[in-house]
């Protein structure tokens, strides 16, 4: 099913106190193609991501999620995201907090493949602490985790290797890789080393 | 494997994912209920000793509670929101959860928030208070349990409102007030009629006022959250 | 242009004839209004606090309206109108209030006494306090729409209880409440002799265009200094 997952954006523009942050923005991305995302500080490039994820309305124009067959998908089953503003619920452990990834979004929680999860990005010592308690570093992989548990046809990327040593680095380069083989992958970043390949790109600078 | 739309079963699971890590949280932390156990009691001594050895009159007394547990809704009560704006975690519920989960689980939290801080507030008003007779247990019982879920609703939509104005708490009392208003003048009434010793129909106005404040209440910040949590 | 000069001439007529016209116990000529007992000529105020009195929950409403439609359309210029009703409904809800409690004082005694619709319009003063304070709060634009639009509706949806079934379910000294105490019953209907219901309708029209005419003029000025405000 994720196969068939399409993103589409039309004429989306968005204000903010009066002011365009950008407009006439639009693309159109099919399954296991890339979108990249690039623009200043400040062009908008979180507020573009936050519009795909559904989480805010574009002061005009539309942003179409399709689950294939041309039906609409929930964003909140659908979409995954890191980004250096997304927090974990610190006062939670990393276990925890996917068990709430899953309770928040409706979906029966599987301890035994978040756990594996944790493992795989890393964390595998420190299931259970609070993540308040961790680096940068490894609060980032806490939130890839969070964001890959309901294995996102659509995953969001903003600056995917911020706080990240080598290692870390590393994880987000394959789970790149593996989300174009599942599905829509939008990486939105100033760092071209970031943006290995991709299929369409949105410039935010372009779009003032 | 995710469904296009999430059906009935997933929301519920939702409201209660949104309830219980408040309630966990809460738990951890016990801030909330110890700064609000803190209050009450801080301000029923100021009360007593306000009042000193004159004592005021019972309609004065039944007044006066439900000032107390007026304030104590308004310190307390918008935490489950300003909570998340403050950690940042907004966001991230915007993203997991359905509005509408958000909103029914963070209410219930503050239903039952307020329902144990008001059980206390009463435990130690009856106990301390000298003058403040209850004649009619069970006009006064329904009262405080209407009154509760009354308030929970009522201040549940205004600390999302708050919340999301990124203000100070001063606002919140100047908000809620004027909603209020229905609510406390029925509650107080109610009140002053089990202080008296009337039957428990007499007081059937208010508490048809209370149920069907609560209805309008709750159905009307259900749809008007979404628009205030999603920009 | 028409409406202004008919406004104007509304307006005139109610406040001569409402203050000038003579009351008598037994009115001959058509214009003698009526002496209403327990009210005399004191019920000249009807033709003066009773629209303004109205006119702020006019007021209210057409905020709450407009408040609905920015919600659903996020347009802001459905915000410009709900906070220029909201202005307007402020400043009558203070005339109303003002008129109200001098009334208050020649006919019961004392400015303020708690009854239900002095308590009512009491409380639609707290609400438009609430709304502009929760407005000055919030600096984007967008958000300030969205949170007293919000605001707005919510409290529109508590005021029905105020408004109708307070007074019925609490005594008052409201002409029209429960427990009047010289039976003045409900003054509009019984009460007032059909020249004096000319005025106090064509007061309550006049007072209707004056709105009208007030919110139009200043939404046309916020819009203009937003026009101004995007340009720069």
């Amino acid at each position: 099913m994720s196969g068939r997952v399409r993103l589409d954006g039309r004429e989306l523009r968005r204000e903010f106190d009066r002011r365009t942050v950008f407009r006439d923005v639009a693309f159109s991305v099919a399954a296991g193609e890339t979108l990249l995302v690039t623009g200043r500080n400040g062009s908008g490039k979180s507020t573009l991501v936050r519009i795909i994820c559904g989480v805010l309305t574009p002061s005009a124009g539309s942003v179409a999620l399709e689950s294939g067959a041309g039906r609409a998908a929930d964003p909140h089953m659908y979409a995954g995201l890191v980004a250096p503003y997304l927090q974990m619920f610190e006062e939670f452990s990393p276990m925890e907090n996917l068990g709430l990834g899953a309770g928040l979004r409706g979906m029966p929680f599987d301890a035994r493949r978040a756990a594996g999860l944790l493992e795989r990005v890393g964390l595998s010592g420190r299931l259970h602490d609070p993540v308040r308690t961790f680096s940068s570093g490894m609060k980032q992989r806490v939130k890839y985790a969070f964001a890959l548990l309901h294995d996102p046809p659509l995953l969001v990327l903003d600056e995917p290797t911020a706080n990240l040593d080598e290692e870390g680095i590393a994880l987000a380069r394959s789970v790149m890789a593996e989300q174009r083989q599942r599905g829509i992958l939008v990486v939105a970043t100033n760092d071209l080393a970031d943006a290995a390949a991709y299929e369409r790109s949105v410039d935010l600078d372009a779009s003032r | 494997m995710p469904p296009g739309k999430a059906p009935a079963g997933a929301l519920l699971r939702s409201v209660r994912t949104v309830f219980l890590k408040d309630w966990r949280s809460e738990l951890r932390t016990r801030y909330a209920v110890s700064a609000l156990l803190m209050f009450v009691v801080t301000t029923i001594a100021i009360i007593l000793f306000s009042l000193g050895s004159e004592g005021a009159s019972s309609d004065a007394l039944d007044g006066m509670l439900w000032v107390v547990i007026f304030f104590a809704a308004m310190s307390g009560l918008s935490r489950t929101f300003v909570m998340e704006e403050e950690r940042g975690t907004t966001l991230t519920l915007q993203l997991a959860a359905p509005p509408a989960a958000v909103f029914f689980g963070k209410l219930l939290f503050n239903l039952v928030l307020v329902t144990g801080i008001n059980a206390v507030t009463v435990l130690l008003y009856a106990l301390f208070i000298n003058g403040f007779v209850i004649r009619t247990v069970s006009i006064f019982a329904v009262t405080v349990a209407l009154g509760s879920i009354a308030l929970a609703a009522a201040s549940t939509i205004i600390a999302a409102i708050i919340a999301r104005a990124n203000t100070r708490g001063t606002l919140y009392p100047v908000l809620s007030f004027p909603i209020m208003l229905p609510l406390l003048l029925s509650v107080i009434e109610a009140t002053r009629k089990a202080s008296e010793g009337a039957f428990f129909a007499e007081a059937g106005g208010e508490f048809q006022l209370l149920i069907s404040y609560i209805v309008v209440v709750v159905v009307s910040s259900s749809m008007l959250f979404e628009y205030i949590w999603k920009d | 242009m028409v409406l202004k000069i008919t406004l104007g001439v509304l307006l005139t007529a109610v406040i001569v004839f409402g203050i000038g016209l003579p009351m008598s116990p037994h009115p001959q000529a058509w214009y003698e209004l009526p002496v209403i007992p327990g009210l005399e000529e004191k019920a000249r105020i009807i033709f003066f606090h009773v629209p303004t009195a109205w006119l702020s929950v006019i007021a209210f409403l057409t905020s709450m309206f407009y408040a609905i439609r920015y919600l659903r359309s996020r347009d802001l210029r459905n915000d410009i109108r709900s906070s220029a009703a909201a202005g307007l409904g402020l400043m009558f809800c203070i005339l109303a209030t003002l008129t109200g409690a001098v009334w208050a004082k020649f006919n019961w005694g004392s400015y303020w006494n708690w009854d239900p619709r002095e308590t009512s319009i009491f409380v639609l003063l707290l609400i438009y306090g609430a709304y502009f304070s929760l407005r000055s709060a919030v600096e984007v634009q967008e958000k300030r729409a969205t949170l007293s639009s919000a605001y707005s509706i919510i409290a529109a949806v508590t005021v029905p209880f105020f408004i109708f079934i307070m007074p019925r379910i609490m005594p008052g000294l409201h002409p029209g409440s429960k427990g009047d105490p010289e039976g003045a019953g409900p003054v509009i209907d019984f009460k007032m002799s059909p020249n004096m219901r000319v005025i106090f309708f064509a007061s309550l029209i006049a007072f209707t265009l004056l709105f009208q005419w007030m919110f139009s003029l200043r939404v046309r000025a916020a819009e203009i200094e937003a026009h101004n405000q995007q340009r720069g």
